[in-house]
């Protein structure tokens, strides 16, 4: 009974971690989707991104931890807005077809840079000493750098929740999210705040691609093995909405750990049925107002 | 989205320009003798971008999980093959049709009611669903190593599989030209007209009437049958089924062969396979990152700039011309 209760204490654990890195990659996607329209699947670019960043930043320049957490975030954000200025911008009102054309367009470039850059070899994280070794919590022992994602994340989340719910600049994401047409009359410049939300979005994944590079491997096939696990954490979260993503991504992180831990045999098996399950159950998502 | 051509004001009749592709194949089996293997797989990937091209260029459904038939069809005719000893391929091809049709019909009910996001999600989520299984259940798909041992019968009783690849060319193209003709006739029929009013607009297609909704299972069964039938050949010209054949990046890059000849035109889907693979065989093993950069780029462009792709290009540079004289 003892070892089950400590099994289902690591399970939670180490699921809440990647359900926070899910989190955090995604929540962006969920936003540009849903603000946008824009099928974006080249969003787990923006996360790989971050992830190379970071590693080649600490192993190759010696920059300390933190700030390479701040370089990843920086600089994939910025690069994003080029992507968007220059990029995307011209397909907003373009088919779906095109769009999902478009990203996965850009996600085979992006694999073959990073292979031409890096090779296949997975990226080593080289963690700085204070956040090595173990964490003492109510009486057990948890990996220091797993409580230091959650414990980062959550503070990530609760700034996000500030920023939306409680700024102006969240008012009018919320307004156009809800009627880009009448947001626009009453004089939000949308155009701007698309550019704005979008390289927001694309900095926190570059962040959570960093942050997670020793949970989700950083590789050059990235993007496309798991593009499943961020479309549905947005799918099952529902489009444009901060808490529905919140919820589907600490759902799949714990039961993938889950899974991964007492049904090995099955693999992502149970995570997909389920998602075709909630889909069909509620096709907008468990939080989504609209399909 | 393109210029659809077709429909039921159309003239139905086969013009003379449409048997060039047919010509073409004919002159390629005398003319190249050594290339009949990527001859062959060329042909399957015709039939393959053919089904996606009804679904995709004439329903308007997007779909990033059409490997889902195609993997079906595959490891149906293997496990017929290998586990079970049926060899004739005459049964094996129907086994593959009739699985990718019931996944096609079970599948297309249920996530044909919902749309959007929400769609494309479920034909992802479908693909992986089945690719965790062909991953797993190694006893029957010998999972990551593969299925070996396909042996295929001759066909009829009387045409042998060679090492040239000869009567393997002349089946694919046979059981190709039986798919064309009936994607032609379906598309130029009532029913093709009625798809191409769902994809411009189902608002109206619902206001006049028209079962939208049964229409779109229906095509969408008859391209996961068409599917299938194309996974079938490819495990019987392989004699091999691995885990590619469900992949979301084999998914991917039949959208780009269909993107890169025209979507919605049916001879995108016979121009597209033919630049692509013929491409890959010169360039892809020598430089393999150079290769999907390259197809990332095109992507781009195509999007960006040609959105009939190659046979669009010809429209444009046709009535340019035409315009001019």
């Amino acid at each position: 009974m003892e070892a089950f209760l400590a099994s289902v204490v690591s399970v939670a654990f180490h699921g809440s971690a990647l359900g926070m890195i899910l989190y955090v990659i995604s929540v962006g996607l969920s936003v540009t989707m849903g603000l946008m329209g824009f099928a974006n699947l080249a969003h787990g670019v923006f996360a790989m991104a971050g992830g190379y960043i970071l590693t080649t930043a600490i192993s190759r320049f010696g920059v300390p931890f933190p700030l390479a957490l701040v370089l990843a975030f920086v600089s994939v954000a910025l690069g994003s807005v080029l992507l968007e200025r220059f990029l995307y911008s011209r397909l907003y009102a373009a088919s779906d077809l095109e769009q999902v054309l478009f990203t996965i367009g850009l996600i085979f470039i992006a694999v073959a840079v990073a292979r031409f850059i890096y090779g296949t070899l997975q990226q080593p994280v080289v963690l700085p000493e204070y956040l090595k070794g173990q964490f003492p919590l109510l009486g057990r022992d948890f990996p220091t750098y797993r409580v230091f994602i959650i414990a980062f994340s959550a503070v990530m989340v609760a700034l996000l929740w500030f920023g939306v719910e409680r700024t102006r600049w969240g008012a009018m994401v919320r307004a156009t999210v809800d009627n880009r047409a009448m947001a626009q009359s009453v004089g939000i410049n949308t155009k701007r705040l698309f550019t704005l939300t979008f390289a927001l979005g694309s900095g926190l994944a570059g962040l959570g691609g960093g942050l997670g590079a020793e949970i989700i491997a950083i590789q050059p096939t990235y993007p496309f093995e798991n593009l499943v696990y961020f479309l549905v954490v947005v799918a099952v979260g529902g489009l444009g909405s901060l808490r529905g993503p919140f919820v589907a991504a600490l759902l799949i992180g714990i039961a993938d750990t889950a899974c991964k831990y007492w049904l090995p045999q099955y693999g992502a098996f149970p995570i997909y049925v389920a998602t075709i399950g909630i889909l069909l159950w509620r096709p907008a998502g468990l939080f989504g107002r609209h399909a | 989205m393109s210029a659809h051509a077709g429909g039921y004001t159309a003239d139905p009749r086969i013009r003379p320009i449409e048997w060039l592709p047919w010509i073409v194949a004919i002159a390629a089996f005398f003319a190249l003798p050594d290339y009949l293997a990527l001859g062959a797989r060329i042909l399957i990937f015709i039939l393959y971008a053919l089904s996606l091209d009804l679904i995709v260029g004439y329903a308007g459904i997007i779909t990033l999980g059409h490997s889902a038939y195609f993997g079906l069809g595959a490891y149906v005719a293997g496990i017929l093959s290998a586990k079970l000893g049926v060899t004739d391929p005459m049964v094996q091809l129907v086994a593959a049709a009739g699985a990718g049709a019931f996944l096609g019909l079970t599948t297309g009910a249920i996530i044909l009611r919902t749309r959007a996001l929400t769609l494309l999600m479920l034909t992802l989520a479908i693909t992986s669903v089945l690719l965790e299984i062909a991953n797993k259940a190694t006893s029957l798909t010998g999972g990551a190593d593969g299925l070996s041992g396909v042996v295929v019968a001759p066909v009829l009783g009387l045409f042998k599989f060679d090492i040239f690849g000869k009567t393997a060319y002349l089946y694919c193209l046979i059981v190709l030209f039986v798919g064309w003709w009936f994607v032609r006739r379906m598309v130029y029929s009532p029913f093709g007209t009625s798809l191409t009013g769902v994809r411009e607009n189902s608002l109206r297609m619902h206001a006049i009437g028209a079962p939208v909704y049964w229409r779109l299972v229906l095509v969408y069964t008859l391209s996961a049958t068409i599917a299938g039938v194309a996974g079938g050949l490819i495990t019987q010209t392989n004699q091999f089924v691995g885990l590619n054949v469900l992949s979301f990046e084999s998914a991917g890059e039949l959208l780009v062969m269909l993107i890169l000849g025209g979507v919605g035109r049916i001879y995108g889907a016979f121009v597209g396979p033919v630049v692509f693979l013929v491409a890959q065989d010169l360039l892809a093993k020598q430089f393999p990152e150079y290769w999907y950069f390259g197809i990332g780029v095109m992507l781009v462009l195509v999007v960006m700039f040609a959105r009939g792709g190659v046979l669009g290009i010809l429209d444009g540079i046709l009535s340019r011309l035409r315009g001019k004289a």
